[in-house]
């Protein structure tokens, strides 16, 4: 590249108390190219584009925008240069109008705010936007594909130069995430927009990023075009030279014995409008049923259903032929446990222990206590450490609380809890979300383990990958209900991208 | 024909009472309405509205303008808006908590410093006698408004202006709605929450001389009876929005006129029972508004968390 980049980064240091979450880390991004930022959960991808948004001070090093030295110190700086940012989580406010929401990211806004002006100004811009809104929708009935696609045009309309994307296709479909990535490509393509764009996802650098930068650790690993790079060469870069969990190969079970019925269920969510409706499903042992969709298509109310954090509305669930109502004794009865998502928020109580929980599920059991209503602490503390070893938990020590653990850790710790014992039915919920490649082997390995074992496991996932690899067969839920089913071997990904949409 | 004239000045007596009582809940709810638009619940007016009474008679009483203790009632609320909004600033700290212990304080402070005023009589805020035309002395009591509703019922649209045109109305809602979007634009979350806080918390003081400056009109221990946390189920009922927030407290103004309004025509029974109405209002509303399953439709975006 002859030409002068429009944003470098120049060995940028950032520590956190005594971490280095950055270590000299350097970066150019070419004027009308798209540059993606490779690297594991806790890379330090996050914490480098916020040290450019202004977010953080880097400790060390410096930022070039346009050739010039350009100090950040806010986001709002940021946006008035020229660099806008998507966010993973989304900034838009659920309660206000796409134009509300537009107006008010404006930096200098005037103290008196005309509305009518403000609006037709912006439909007159909608026309060069690469997506078209009606202006006056509110946040609240957007997908969640709609949203980012507002965010991006929010951008494009403060005139950023610089867009910023942090894992930008994460929750959109397939169709979706090519849709949005074919416009921003397009947009890079006349040299008036550059783009930064944080992934994962190997098929998208290869296809529409023109240079790549990996990260490791806070350390940088290096930068390449994408023409001279191929996938192989990339993990590499992204893991070093861990070696990664072997899944163990799929055991064919005789005979299917249906474990799980669930039968017209319909469930609210909190507005109170149907989440779930009229939806029947049977889990067989030794089996994993996916059930991909994109987020927010009721697969939460689902979860909590099942693992008895919500009550359905209508619809009976049985499972081994008998009612269920998910309470502690029935769960008991019928070795029926659940991983949600975000366990740490969902499943744990943050500021007790690892050890306390991973006893949770059994330390009334009477294995673990005397005379039925004392507790055995060494009990505890010895299944817990044992699960620790075997699990590979990095923790100070099973006394730790488990909020101060890693989200890889804190998924290894409650799977663990939930597969130290007999188990007939298993019901998880984007178990590897975040995690690195290395926590993602592992815990696919063990889910396979699991159904090898007969165990019937239901796994909910925004991340098809996943369900293409771990299922046995799979569904697509959209607008709470299944609307496809089909195998990995027969999956075809244009049409399951169309199920997802919802068309 | 007698029952008639009864049936009237009964409704007479109430429309006069929504505006009489009302009007402090106008500022209350008014001041609550900003504060929760801002993301924080200030479970503390009732303390301003009881120092705003003290503060609002003793500097009627010493400076001999009324008006002077009303601006003295909104600047004592400001200061008490202020420590709340300071307080909440901690991490950890939980504003319902806090406003809990600011109304203790503020009580307690009001009580300390007004003994001194429970006897001495100050002078009072001015009222527009609108009914002066008619004979009647019931729609004359009705009619006789204070300067202090007008500024209320004008102060309603001007919220609403401000929060839906302005850039620092606009700022509270940004900040009320979602804390993240806040700091993505830049915004000092604390600062809008602060100032918001502050202006609440100052509406509710001038709500509270009004109380000791013109109706019941004196300074006593037992001046407010927990108008200044009914402001905060008012809100909810008005879903944030401060017309509404205006509607609402004629109502319960009204509401509260009830009792009286049916002695003075001779209905002695259940005086204590309708007496209660506002409470019972509350209730119903509280009851009414709530949901097992969801959350209130306009509520802040910050609450839902």
């Amino acid at each position: 590249m002859t030409e002068q980049p429009i944003l470098e980064a120049l060995s940028i240091c950032k520590q956190f108390g005594d971490v280095r979450v950055l270590n000299n880390i350097s970066l150019k991004l070419g004027r009308g190219t798209v540059h993606a930022l490779l690297g594991e959960n806790g890379a330090g991808k996050s914490t480098l584009v916020k040290c450019i948004m202004g977010y953080y001070r880097p400790d060390d090093g410096q930022l070039l925008f346009e050739g010039r030295e350009a100090q950040i110190v806010s986001p709002e700086q940021a946006t008035a240069l020229g660099i806008g940012m998507v966010y993973q989580h989304f900034t838009l406010i659920p309660n206000m109008s796409i134009a509300e929401n537009i107006v008010l990211s404006r930096p200098n806004l005037p103290a008196v705010i005309n509305w009518p002006a403000e609006i037709s100004q912006l439909e007159q811009r909608m026309g060069e936007m690469p997506f078209q809104f009606e202006l006056r929708r509110s946040i609240n009935s957007l997908s969640a594909g709609e949203k980012q696609k507002v965010e991006i045009i929010k951008q494009l309309l403060l005139n950023a130069k610089v867009l910023i994307l942090d894992e930008p296709t994460s929750v959109l479909t397939p169709t979706e995430a090519d849709e949005v990535l074919d416009k921003i490509y397009q947009l890079t393509r006349d040299g008036k927009l550059s783009v930064l764009i944080i992934t994962h996802k190997f098929r998208e650098v290869m296809k529409y990023a023109d240079d790549v930068t990996v990260l490791r650790k806070g350390e940088y690993i290096g930068s390449a075009k994408v023409a001279d790079v191929d996938p192989e060469k990339l993990a590499k870069m992204m893991v070093g030279e861990e070696t990664l969990t072997q899944a163990p190969s799929r055991a064919s079970h005789k005979n299917r014995r249906c474990v799980v019925q669930i039968d017209k269920l319909t469930v609210n969510n909190e507005q109170g409008l149907a989440a779930i409706s009229n939806l029947d499903l049977e889990l067989y042992a030794g089996e994993i049923i996916g059930i991909a969709g994109v987020s927010g298509n009721g697969q939460k109310q689902l979860t909590e259903v099942l693992g008895g954090q919500r009550a359905p509305l209508s619809g009976q669930l049985r499972v081994n032929g008998q009612a269920f109502g998910a309470s502690r004794r029935e769960m008991v009865e019928h070795q029926f446990y659940c991983l949600p998502e975000e366990p740490l928020r969902n499943a744990c109580v943050a500021n007790l222990s690892v050890a306390d929980n991973i006893a949770l599920r059994k330390f009334d059991s009477p294995a673990f206590t005397s005379m039925k209503w004392i507790v055995k602490r060494k009990a505890i503390r010895d299944f817990a450490l044992d699960l620790i070893q075997q699990y590979k938990i990095r923790t100070a020590g099973p006394e730790q609380n488990i909020g101060a653990l890693s989200g890889g850790n804190v998924q290894r710790a409650v799977l663990a809890r939930e597969l130290a014992q007999a188990l007939s039915v298993l019901v998880v919920s984007n178990p590897c979300f975040g995690l690195d490649f290395k926590a993602v082997a592992d815990i696919r390995a063990r889910l396979l383990e699991a159904r090898n074992q007969g165990t019937a496991v239901l796994l909910l996932s925004e991340d098809l990958d996943e369900i293409l690899e771990l299922s046995d067969r799979f569904f697509v839920i959209s607008g709470g209900q299944l609307v496809y089913q089909t195998t990995p071997q027969e999956a075809d990904l244009q049409t399951i991208g169309r199920y997802m949409g919802g068309h | 024909m007698e029952n008639d004239i009864g049936l009237w000045s009964v409704l007479i007596a109430v429309l006069g009472g929504a505006i009489r009582v009302g009007t402090p809940f106008i500022f209350v709810s008014l001041g609550e309405c900003l504060t929760e638009k801002a993301g924080r619940i200030n479970l503390g007016l009732e303390g301003n509205l009881i120092m705003g009474a003290m503060t609002g008679y003793a500097v009627s009483y010493l400076s001999g303008s009324p008006w002077l203790g009303v601006l003295a009632a909104g600047s004592s609320g400001c200061v008490l808006g202020i420590l709340h909004a300071l307080l909440c600033q901690n991490k950890q700290v939980n504003d319902i908590a806090v406003g809990i212990a600011m109304m203790l304080f503020a009580t307690g402070i009001a009580f300390f410093y007004g003994k001194a005023f429970i006897q001495p009589s100050a002078p009072h805020l001015p009222s527009i006698g609108f009914g002066n035309w008619s004979s009647s002395p019931v729609i004359k009591a009705a009619l006789d408004i204070n300067v202090l509703f007008f500024l209320g019922v004008a102060l309603a649209p001007a919220m609403a202006w401000f929060l839906r045109t302005t850039r620092w109305g606009n700022a509270v809602r940004v900040v009320g709605e979602s804390s993240d979007a806040a700091l993505s634009l830049g915004m000092n979350i604390n600062r809008v929450r602060l100032l918001s806080t502050m202006a609440g918390g100052g509406l509710a003081g001038i709500g509270g001389s009004y109380l000791s400056l013109y109706y019941p009109g004196s300074w006593s221990e037992g001046l407010s009876s927990g108008q200044g946390l009914m402001a905060v189920a008012l809100v909810i009922f008005a879903r944030w929005n401060p017309m509404n927030c205006l509607y609402a407290s004629l109502l319960f103004g009204g509401a509260a006129a009830l009792g009286p309004a049916l002695q003075s025509v001779g209905i002695n029974w259940g005086y204590y029972l309708f007496n209660a109405a506002p409470y019972v209002l509350t209730l119903v509303i509280m009851i009414a508004a709530s949901s097992a399953k969801g959350t209130v439709r306009g509520m802040p975006g910050e609450f839902v968390k």
